[in-house]
């Protein structure tokens, strides 16, 4: 497979999702039952991506530096830090970690 | 302020300007995977969706050329909450023609966070456009930055560039984590995506740990009542 075709098909085939998204009609989401898988939904997709980026690596489980950044961001988040500091200091936690050990 | 309170033209140039540190590593690891700078843009502004594009470069990266119909796959599959996202933003955006051409394009997890995160219509609606419009923009300068930039830093771990990416989605959801569903919701997430990394194929992990969480917090709040 060509590269330029495989970021064109990839780039389609994710915007599709986005599209057909938009067209499902309103009343699907009506009922209170739907409204609060898709609000669940939200919050287990962002979850799970926070879990994938903090705790594995390749396609294994690693423990390494963003684990202590993303404590310090919880701790932030407590403080009700901007979320721009917030981002700001994970990164300077991580890699002030990674500098020292 | 947090991504729910302040000015909303301050919260969505935030987020963009956060988005595009994360950005920069993204474009630095396109460097590494073998593209080059016009592929690596050309994902961010035709696929515009940081877990699929990381998704696309990292399988890339591991398993070359032959792995490109993997990697169109794994984009694929992450890209299915922005469906999830469209869907619940239909009722609150109502677009049509060429808006819902462009709005679709922008349906993202910072534009959707920002957006359910504001009270007031106008807000949600506002908070979409100019929350996707200042990611979108960010996000493609930092790309090209970080290619740029790629060879000269090295690695992006060393400035935790990877560590900013986690903290920012962290900090997205962070609001919808205070009530006790909600956080149980995600903590059955995180943990149950983790543990499926090792046993899935890439993309996966994120969708079943979604699909599982979905499901026991739904049983959970019919059994609270």
């Amino acid at each position: 497979m060509n590269t330029w075709l495989a970021i064109g098909v990839a780039a389609l085939a994710v915007y599709s999702w986005k599209f057909i998204g938009t067209l499902v009609p309103a009343r699907f989401l009506e009922s209170k039952r739907l409204l609060q898988i898709s609000q669940f939904l939200t919050i287990a997709l962002l979850m799970s991506l926070v879990g994938v980026q903090t705790f594995t690596g390749g396609k294994g489980i690693e423990f390494d530096a963003r684990i202590v950044a993303i404590v310090i961001a919880g701790i932030c988040l407590k403080l009700k830090v901007p979320f721009i500091g917030v981002v700001l200091i994970a990164a300077v936690t991580a890699a002030l970690v990674r500098l020292i050990f | 302020m947090t991504v729910g309170s302040g000015s909303l033209k301050s919260v969505s140039v935030s987020v963009g300007v956060a988005t595009g540190l994360y950005g920069i590593s993204f474009g630095a690891l396109g460097a590494t995977a073998g593209l080059d700078i016009y592929q690596t843009v050309a994902l961010s502004i035709f696929m515009f969706s940081g877990g699929s594009q990381f998704a696309f470069i990292g399988v890339l990266a591991s398993g070359g050329i032959g792995s490109l119909p993997a990697a169109v796959t794994s984009s694929w599959l992450l890209g299915v909450r922005n469906g999830f996202y469209a869907l619940s933003l239909a009722p609150i955006l109502k677009l049509s023609g060429f808006r819902r051409v462009l709005g679709a394009q922008l349906t993202i997890d910072e534009s959707a966070a920002v957006s359910t995160s504001r009270e007031s219509h106008s807000e949600q609606v506002k908070g979409f456009w100019f929350t996707g419009i200042s990611v979108f923009v960010f996000w493609n300068i930092a790309t090209g930055l970080g290619f740029l930039l790629g060879n000269s830093i090295g690695d992006p771990k060393q400035f935790g560039l990877d560590a900013a990416a986690a903290a920012a989605l962290f900090a997205l959801v962070w609001p919808r984590l205070l009530n006790l569903l909600g956080g149980f919701v995600g903590l059955v997430a995180l943990v149950s995506a983790v543990i499926l990394v090792p046993l899935l194929p890439p993309g996966m992990p994120v969708l079943a740990a979604a699909v599982l969480a979905v499901g026991f917090g739904t049983l959970i709040s019919r059994w609270i009542k």
